[in-house]
Protein backbone atom coordinates (compact mmCIF):
# COMPACT_ATOMS: atom_id res chain seq x y z
CA UNK A 1 0.00 0.00 0.00
CA UNK A 2 1.44 3.61 -1.20
CA UNK A 3 0.89 6.36 1.29
CA UNK A 4 -2.67 8.08 0.61
CA UNK A 5 -2.23 10.93 -0.83
CA UNK A 6 -3.47 14.21 0.68
CA UNK A 7 -5.92 16.30 -0.23
CA UNK A 8 -5.95 19.94 1.45
CA UNK A 9 -9.01 21.57 2.52
CA UNK A 10 -8.46 24.11 -0.27
CA UNK A 11 -8.55 21.16 -3.05
CA UNK A 12 -10.99 19.58 -1.78
CA UNK A 13 -13.18 22.35 -1.96
CA UNK A 14 -12.06 23.17 -5.22
CA UNK A 15 -13.28 19.97 -6.97
CA UNK A 16 -16.50 19.48 -4.92
CA UNK A 17 -17.46 22.91 -6.00
CA UNK A 18 -16.29 22.31 -9.91
CA UNK A 19 -17.93 19.20 -9.44
CA UNK A 20 -20.95 20.62 -8.61
CA UNK A 21 -20.56 23.35 -10.93
CA UNK A 22 -20.09 20.83 -13.74
CA UNK A 23 -23.43 18.78 -12.95
CA UNK A 24 -25.38 22.00 -12.52
CA UNK A 25 -24.21 23.58 -16.06
CA UNK A 26 -24.42 19.57 -17.83
CA UNK A 27 -27.87 19.29 -16.33
CA UNK A 28 -29.02 22.97 -17.84
CA UNK A 29 -27.05 22.18 -21.26
CA UNK A 30 -28.00 18.19 -21.72
CA UNK A 31 -31.72 18.95 -22.72
CA UNK A 32 -30.85 22.07 -24.67
CA UNK A 33 -28.23 19.87 -26.73
CA UNK A 34 -30.68 16.75 -26.71
CA UNK A 35 -32.88 19.10 -28.31
CA UNK A 36 -30.92 20.22 -30.74
CA UNK A 37 -29.49 17.39 -32.95
CA UNK A 38 -32.90 15.51 -32.32
CA UNK A 39 -33.41 15.48 -35.75
CA UNK A 40 -30.51 12.70 -35.94
CA UNK A 41 -32.18 10.53 -33.99
CA UNK A 42 -35.97 11.01 -35.59
CA UNK A 43 -37.07 7.42 -37.16
CA UNK A 44 -36.48 7.44 -41.02
CA UNK A 45 -39.21 8.12 -43.00
CA UNK A 46 -41.42 4.49 -43.75
CA UNK A 47 -41.01 3.66 -46.98
CA UNK A 48 -44.54 3.91 -48.58
CA UNK A 49 -45.70 2.31 -51.61
CA UNK A 50 -46.95 4.58 -54.10
CA UNK A 51 -49.64 4.03 -57.15
CA UNK A 52 -47.84 5.02 -60.06
CA UNK A 53 -49.17 3.85 -63.62
CA UNK A 54 -51.15 1.26 -64.92
CA UNK A 55 -48.59 -2.06 -65.49
CA UNK A 56 -50.15 -1.76 -69.29
CA UNK A 57 -48.43 1.17 -69.70
CA UNK A 58 -45.36 -0.09 -69.52
CA UNK A 59 -43.35 -0.67 -72.34
CA UNK A 60 -39.68 -2.22 -73.04
CA UNK A 61 -38.89 1.17 -73.65
CA UNK A 62 -37.71 3.48 -71.00
CA UNK A 63 -40.86 6.08 -70.24
CA UNK A 64 -40.87 8.77 -67.11
CA UNK A 65 -43.63 8.58 -65.11
CA UNK A 66 -44.95 11.05 -62.24
CA UNK A 67 -46.40 10.68 -59.04
CA UNK A 68 -47.29 12.65 -56.15
CA UNK A 69 -46.04 11.89 -52.79
CA UNK A 70 -47.52 13.89 -49.46
CA UNK A 71 -44.82 14.80 -47.79
CA UNK A 72 -44.44 16.19 -43.86
CA UNK A 73 -41.95 18.42 -43.75
CA UNK A 74 -42.07 18.71 -39.67
CA UNK A 75 -44.89 21.58 -40.00
CA UNK A 76 -44.92 22.05 -42.89
CA UNK A 77 -47.28 19.53 -45.31
CA UNK A 78 -47.13 19.78 -48.64
CA UNK A 79 -47.32 17.29 -52.25
CA UNK A 80 -44.25 16.72 -54.32
CA UNK A 81 -44.04 15.52 -57.31
CA UNK A 82 -41.40 12.46 -58.36
CA UNK A 83 -40.29 10.82 -61.29
CA UNK A 84 -38.80 7.52 -62.75
CA UNK A 85 -37.91 6.28 -65.74
CA UNK A 86 -39.78 2.81 -66.12
CA UNK A 87 -39.22 -0.12 -68.28
CA UNK A 88 -40.24 -4.04 -68.73
CA UNK A 89 -36.80 -6.28 -69.03
CA UNK A 90 -36.86 -9.04 -71.66
CA UNK A 91 -37.46 -11.62 -68.23
CA UNK A 92 -40.73 -9.03 -67.88
CA UNK A 93 -39.47 -7.67 -64.72
CA UNK A 94 -40.38 -3.62 -64.18
CA UNK A 95 -37.32 -1.64 -63.73
CA UNK A 96 -38.00 1.67 -62.13
CA UNK A 97 -35.00 3.83 -62.38
CA UNK A 98 -34.28 7.04 -60.21
CA UNK A 99 -33.92 10.07 -62.68
CA UNK A 100 -31.05 12.21 -60.40
CA UNK A 101 -27.84 11.95 -61.52
CA UNK A 102 -25.35 10.51 -58.98
CA UNK A 103 -22.62 13.01 -60.00
CA UNK A 104 -24.19 16.03 -59.06
CA UNK A 105 -27.95 15.38 -59.12
CA UNK A 106 -29.51 17.23 -62.34
CA UNK A 107 -31.89 14.61 -64.30
CA UNK A 108 -31.16 12.31 -66.44
CA UNK A 109 -33.07 11.89 -69.58
CA UNK A 110 -33.44 8.60 -71.94
CA UNK A 111 -32.03 8.74 -75.90
CA UNK A 112 -32.03 12.66 -75.54
CA UNK A 113 -28.68 12.42 -76.98
CA UNK A 114 -28.54 11.32 -80.59
CA UNK A 115 -24.95 9.82 -80.28
CA UNK A 116 -26.23 7.56 -77.44
CA UNK A 117 -29.76 6.70 -78.65
CA UNK A 118 -29.96 3.42 -76.35
CA UNK A 119 -28.38 5.58 -73.36
CA UNK A 120 -29.69 7.83 -70.31
CA UNK A 121 -28.17 11.26 -70.80
CA UNK A 122 -27.16 13.89 -68.25
CA UNK A 123 -27.13 16.98 -70.09
CA UNK A 124 -25.31 18.92 -67.61
CA UNK A 125 -21.69 17.25 -67.25
CA UNK A 126 -22.54 14.40 -70.35
CA UNK A 127 -22.97 11.92 -67.88
CA UNK A 128 -24.44 8.76 -69.41
CA UNK A 129 -25.99 4.72 -68.56
CA UNK A 130 -26.68 2.19 -70.07
CA UNK A 131 -30.44 0.99 -70.05
CA UNK A 132 -29.92 -1.32 -66.68
CA UNK A 133 -28.70 2.48 -65.35
CA UNK A 134 -24.96 1.89 -64.80
CA UNK A 135 -23.05 4.63 -65.39
CA UNK A 136 -21.04 4.49 -68.41
CA UNK A 137 -17.32 4.35 -67.52
CA UNK A 138 -15.52 7.31 -68.64
CA UNK A 139 -18.26 9.59 -67.97
CA UNK A 140 -18.88 11.88 -64.83
CA UNK A 141 -20.84 9.36 -62.55
CA UNK A 142 -19.67 7.16 -60.21
CA UNK A 143 -22.26 5.20 -59.26
CA UNK A 144 -25.08 3.73 -61.02
CA UNK A 145 -28.46 5.13 -61.00
CA UNK A 146 -30.62 4.11 -58.31
CA UNK A 147 -33.66 1.77 -58.31
CA UNK A 148 -37.02 2.46 -57.18
CA UNK A 149 -38.57 -0.85 -54.87
CA UNK A 150 -41.52 -2.01 -57.63
CA UNK A 151 -44.89 -3.88 -56.55
CA UNK A 152 -47.20 -4.84 -59.16
CA UNK A 153 -50.78 -4.74 -57.39
CA UNK A 154 -54.28 -5.70 -59.25
CA UNK A 155 -52.84 -4.50 -62.80
CA UNK A 156 -51.17 -1.27 -60.88
CA UNK A 157 -47.72 -0.33 -60.67
CA UNK A 158 -46.60 0.56 -57.07
CA UNK A 159 -43.27 2.79 -56.52
CA UNK A 160 -41.83 2.64 -53.00
CA UNK A 161 -38.17 3.41 -51.59
CA UNK A 162 -35.48 4.82 -54.11
CA UNK A 163 -32.86 2.62 -53.31
CA UNK A 164 -29.13 3.73 -54.15
CA UNK A 165 -26.53 1.12 -55.69
CA UNK B 1 -3.13 16.56 -20.67
CA UNK B 2 -5.16 19.87 -20.04
CA UNK B 3 -2.99 21.15 -17.51
CA UNK B 4 -0.02 20.64 -20.67
CA UNK B 5 -2.85 22.43 -23.07
CA UNK B 6 -3.09 25.39 -20.65
CA UNK B 7 0.71 25.65 -19.74
CA UNK B 8 1.06 25.57 -23.33
CA UNK B 9 -1.25 28.63 -24.14
CA UNK B 10 -0.19 30.19 -20.63
CA UNK B 11 3.39 30.35 -21.80
CA UNK B 12 2.52 31.93 -24.87
CA UNK B 13 0.19 34.82 -23.65
CA UNK B 14 -0.06 34.85 -20.44
CA UNK B 15 -3.79 33.98 -19.77
CA UNK B 16 -3.03 33.67 -15.63
CA UNK B 17 -3.84 36.96 -15.21
CA UNK B 18 -6.38 37.60 -17.34
CA UNK B 19 -8.89 35.17 -15.59
CA UNK B 20 -7.27 36.35 -12.15
CA UNK B 21 -8.44 39.97 -13.11
CA UNK B 22 -11.87 38.65 -13.47
CA UNK B 23 -12.21 35.82 -11.18
CA UNK B 24 -10.51 36.41 -8.50
CA UNK B 25 -11.30 39.11 -5.88
CA UNK B 26 -12.05 39.49 -2.04
CA UNK B 27 -15.74 39.06 -1.04
CA UNK B 28 -15.72 41.31 1.89
CA UNK B 29 -17.46 39.71 5.03
CA UNK B 30 -20.93 41.35 5.22
CA UNK B 31 -21.62 40.27 1.46
CA UNK B 32 -20.95 36.59 2.39
CA UNK B 33 -23.72 34.51 3.29
CA UNK B 34 -21.45 32.37 4.65
CA UNK B 35 -21.08 34.92 7.90
CA UNK B 36 -24.06 36.54 7.84
CA UNK B 37 -26.94 34.23 6.26
CA UNK B 38 -29.04 37.57 5.62
CA UNK B 39 -26.59 38.51 3.26
CA UNK B 40 -27.69 36.12 0.97
CA UNK B 41 -29.39 39.17 -0.66
CA UNK B 42 -26.75 40.16 -2.60
CA UNK B 43 -27.06 36.74 -4.77
CA UNK B 44 -30.12 38.56 -6.87
CA UNK B 45 -28.08 40.07 -9.03
CA UNK B 46 -25.66 37.10 -9.51
CA UNK B 47 -28.89 35.19 -9.52
CA UNK B 48 -30.56 37.63 -11.97
CA UNK B 49 -26.95 37.22 -14.91
CA UNK B 50 -27.37 33.55 -14.15
CA UNK B 51 -31.17 33.42 -15.30
CA UNK B 52 -30.03 35.96 -18.14
CA UNK B 53 -27.59 33.26 -19.33
CA UNK B 54 -30.17 30.94 -19.22
CA UNK B 55 -32.54 32.58 -21.13
CA UNK B 56 -29.41 33.48 -23.98
CA UNK B 57 -28.93 29.98 -24.28
CA UNK B 58 -32.23 28.48 -24.81
CA UNK B 59 -33.43 31.25 -26.90
CA UNK B 60 -30.67 30.10 -29.18
CA UNK B 61 -31.72 26.59 -29.04
CA UNK B 62 -35.05 27.98 -29.81
CA UNK B 63 -34.15 29.90 -32.87
CA UNK B 64 -33.40 26.19 -34.55
CA UNK B 65 -36.87 25.53 -34.98
CA UNK B 66 -38.64 28.90 -34.69
CA UNK B 67 -39.95 31.22 -37.43
CA UNK B 68 -41.24 34.86 -37.09
CA UNK B 69 -43.88 34.01 -39.90
CA UNK B 70 -47.79 33.96 -39.02
CA UNK B 71 -48.24 30.95 -41.40
CA UNK B 72 -45.64 29.23 -39.53
CA UNK B 73 -45.05 30.63 -36.06
CA UNK B 74 -47.78 29.02 -34.02
CA UNK B 75 -47.20 25.56 -36.11
CA UNK B 76 -43.61 25.68 -35.38
CA UNK B 77 -43.60 26.16 -31.80
CA UNK B 78 -46.10 23.34 -31.35
CA UNK B 79 -43.72 20.97 -33.32
CA UNK B 80 -40.55 21.90 -31.32
CA UNK B 81 -43.07 21.36 -28.13
CA UNK B 82 -44.90 18.47 -29.08
CA UNK B 83 -42.44 16.67 -32.03
CA UNK B 84 -38.99 17.63 -30.94
CA UNK B 85 -37.20 15.87 -28.00
CA UNK B 86 -36.93 17.74 -24.69
CA UNK B 87 -38.32 20.34 -26.68
CA UNK B 88 -41.17 20.67 -23.53
CA UNK B 89 -38.05 21.74 -21.35
CA UNK B 90 -36.30 24.29 -23.45
CA UNK B 91 -39.21 26.50 -24.14
CA UNK B 92 -40.38 25.85 -20.30
CA UNK B 93 -36.88 27.02 -19.34
CA UNK B 94 -37.34 30.09 -22.21
CA UNK B 95 -41.02 30.73 -20.75
CA UNK B 96 -40.50 30.04 -16.64
CA UNK B 97 -37.05 31.91 -16.83
CA UNK B 98 -38.34 34.82 -18.68
CA UNK B 99 -40.62 35.57 -15.54
CA UNK B 100 -37.78 34.49 -13.15
CA UNK B 101 -35.70 36.93 -15.10
CA UNK B 102 -37.98 39.78 -14.14
CA UNK B 103 -38.66 38.68 -10.38
CA UNK B 104 -34.43 38.19 -9.93
CA UNK B 105 -34.50 41.95 -11.88
CA UNK B 106 -36.66 43.36 -9.50
CA UNK B 107 -35.29 41.51 -5.82
CA UNK B 108 -31.82 42.76 -7.07
CA UNK B 109 -33.21 46.29 -7.25
CA UNK B 110 -34.99 46.30 -4.01
CA UNK B 111 -32.31 45.46 -2.33
CA UNK B 112 -30.05 48.33 -3.92
CA UNK B 113 -32.38 50.76 -2.94
CA UNK B 114 -33.51 49.94 0.26
CA UNK B 115 -29.70 49.74 1.28
CA UNK B 116 -29.52 52.68 -0.42
CA UNK B 117 -26.43 51.13 -2.38
CA UNK B 118 -26.88 53.19 -5.25
CA UNK B 119 -26.06 56.82 -3.95
CA UNK B 120 -22.77 58.55 -5.08
CA UNK B 121 -20.06 57.28 -6.49
CA UNK B 122 -22.77 54.30 -8.01
CA UNK B 123 -25.65 56.74 -9.20
CA UNK B 124 -24.30 55.81 -12.59
CA UNK B 125 -24.64 52.35 -12.40
CA UNK B 126 -27.93 52.87 -10.94
CA UNK B 127 -28.76 54.35 -13.99
CA UNK B 128 -27.17 51.79 -15.87
CA UNK B 129 -29.22 48.91 -13.73
CA UNK B 130 -32.81 51.02 -14.74
CA UNK B 131 -32.01 50.73 -18.17
CA UNK B 132 -31.35 47.09 -18.27
CA UNK B 133 -34.67 47.08 -16.24
CA UNK B 134 -36.35 48.56 -19.43
CA UNK B 135 -34.31 46.30 -21.75
CA UNK B 136 -35.39 42.71 -20.10
CA UNK B 137 -38.96 44.59 -19.79
CA UNK B 138 -38.34 45.19 -23.79
CA UNK B 139 -37.46 41.43 -24.09
CA UNK B 140 -39.98 39.97 -22.34
CA UNK B 141 -42.63 41.88 -24.19
CA UNK B 142 -41.46 41.48 -27.20
CA UNK B 143 -41.21 37.65 -26.86
CA UNK B 144 -44.94 37.51 -25.28
CA UNK B 145 -46.15 37.83 -29.27
CA UNK B 146 -43.24 35.20 -30.74
CA UNK B 147 -45.94 32.27 -30.63
CA UNK B 148 -48.22 34.17 -32.10
CA UNK B 149 -51.44 32.44 -30.20
CA UNK B 150 -54.37 34.36 -28.87
CA UNK B 151 -52.82 35.10 -25.54
CA UNK B 152 -49.88 37.12 -27.62
CA UNK B 153 -52.36 38.51 -29.80
CA UNK B 154 -54.16 40.08 -27.47
CA UNK B 155 -51.26 41.28 -25.47
CA UNK B 156 -49.80 43.04 -27.98
CA UNK B 157 -52.67 44.77 -29.15
CA UNK B 158 -52.83 45.93 -26.06
CA UNK B 159 -49.15 47.15 -25.57
CA UNK B 160 -49.18 48.73 -28.54
CA UNK B 161 -52.48 50.90 -27.40
CA UNK B 162 -50.24 51.35 -24.03
CA UNK B 163 -47.35 52.47 -26.70
CA UNK B 164 -49.70 54.94 -28.58
CA UNK B 165 -50.67 56.74 -25.75
CA UNK B 166 -47.59 58.18 -25.42
CA UNK B 167 -48.16 62.15 -26.29
CA UNK B 168 -47.39 63.65 -29.61
CA UNK B 169 -45.40 60.94 -30.81
CA UNK B 170 -47.59 57.96 -29.93
CA UNK B 171 -49.68 57.25 -33.26
CA UNK B 172 -45.54 56.89 -34.70
CA UNK B 173 -44.11 54.99 -32.17
CA UNK B 174 -47.02 52.39 -32.45
CA UNK B 175 -46.55 52.13 -36.23
CA UNK B 176 -42.66 51.89 -35.68
CA UNK B 177 -43.10 48.64 -33.55
CA UNK B 178 -46.44 47.24 -35.23
CA UNK B 179 -45.16 47.76 -38.77
CA UNK B 180 -48.18 49.08 -39.88
CA UNK B 181 -50.58 51.65 -39.67
CA UNK B 182 -53.55 49.01 -38.75
CA UNK B 183 -52.26 45.82 -38.53
CA UNK B 184 -51.28 43.94 -36.58
CA UNK B 185 -49.80 40.77 -38.49
CA UNK B 186 -47.01 39.56 -40.72
CA UNK B 187 -44.66 42.59 -40.13
CA UNK B 188 -45.68 42.95 -36.12
CA UNK B 189 -44.63 39.61 -35.71
CA UNK B 190 -41.13 39.81 -37.74
CA UNK B 191 -40.26 43.10 -36.10
CA UNK B 192 -40.85 41.75 -32.41
CA UNK B 193 -38.66 38.98 -33.13
CA UNK B 194 -35.88 41.17 -35.02
CA UNK B 195 -35.77 43.32 -31.82
CA UNK B 196 -36.02 39.83 -29.48
CA UNK B 197 -33.25 38.28 -30.75
CA UNK B 198 -30.83 41.02 -32.47
CA UNK B 199 -31.69 44.51 -31.00
CA UNK B 200 -32.43 44.38 -27.16
CA UNK B 201 -29.53 41.78 -26.75
CA UNK B 202 -26.84 44.07 -28.04
CA UNK B 203 -27.79 46.38 -25.94
CA UNK B 204 -28.12 43.97 -22.95
CA UNK B 205 -24.86 42.94 -23.66
CA UNK B 206 -23.46 46.56 -23.97
CA UNK B 207 -25.38 47.83 -20.85
CA UNK B 208 -24.26 44.42 -18.54
CA UNK B 209 -20.74 44.89 -19.42
CA UNK B 210 -20.96 48.13 -18.17
CA UNK B 211 -22.75 47.49 -15.13
CA UNK B 212 -19.88 44.65 -14.72
CA UNK B 213 -17.22 47.03 -15.30
CA UNK B 214 -18.68 49.47 -12.91
CA UNK B 215 -19.07 47.25 -10.19
CA UNK B 216 -15.71 46.31 -10.33
CA UNK B 217 -14.26 49.41 -10.30
CA UNK B 218 -16.13 50.89 -7.67
CA UNK B 219 -16.49 48.22 -5.41
CA UNK B 220 -19.18 47.04 -3.40
CA UNK B 221 -20.82 49.15 -1.37
CA UNK B 222 -20.15 49.03 2.54
CA UNK B 223 -22.28 47.11 5.23
CA UNK B 224 -25.55 49.14 6.81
Amino acid sequence: MSEPKKVSRRQFLNYTLTGLGGFMAAGMMAPMVRFAIDPVFKPAAAGDFHSVADVKEVTNEPQRFEWEVEQVDAWYESTIQKTAWVYRKEDDEIIALSPICTHLGCTVDWASNEEYPKQFFCPCHGGRYTKDGVNVPGTPPTAPLPVFETKVEEGMLYLGEEIAR
Amino acid sequence: MLQKLYDWVDERVDVNPIWRDIADHEVPEHVNPAYHFSAFVYCFGGLTFFVTVIQILSGMFLTMYYVPDIENAWNSVYYLQMEVAHGQIVRGMHHWGASVVTVMLFLHTLRVFFQGAYKKPRELNWIVGVLLFFVILGLGFTGYLLPWDNKAYFATQVGLEIAAATPVIGDMLRTLLAGDQSIVGAQTLTRFFAIHVFFLPAVLFGLLGAHFILIRRQGISGPL
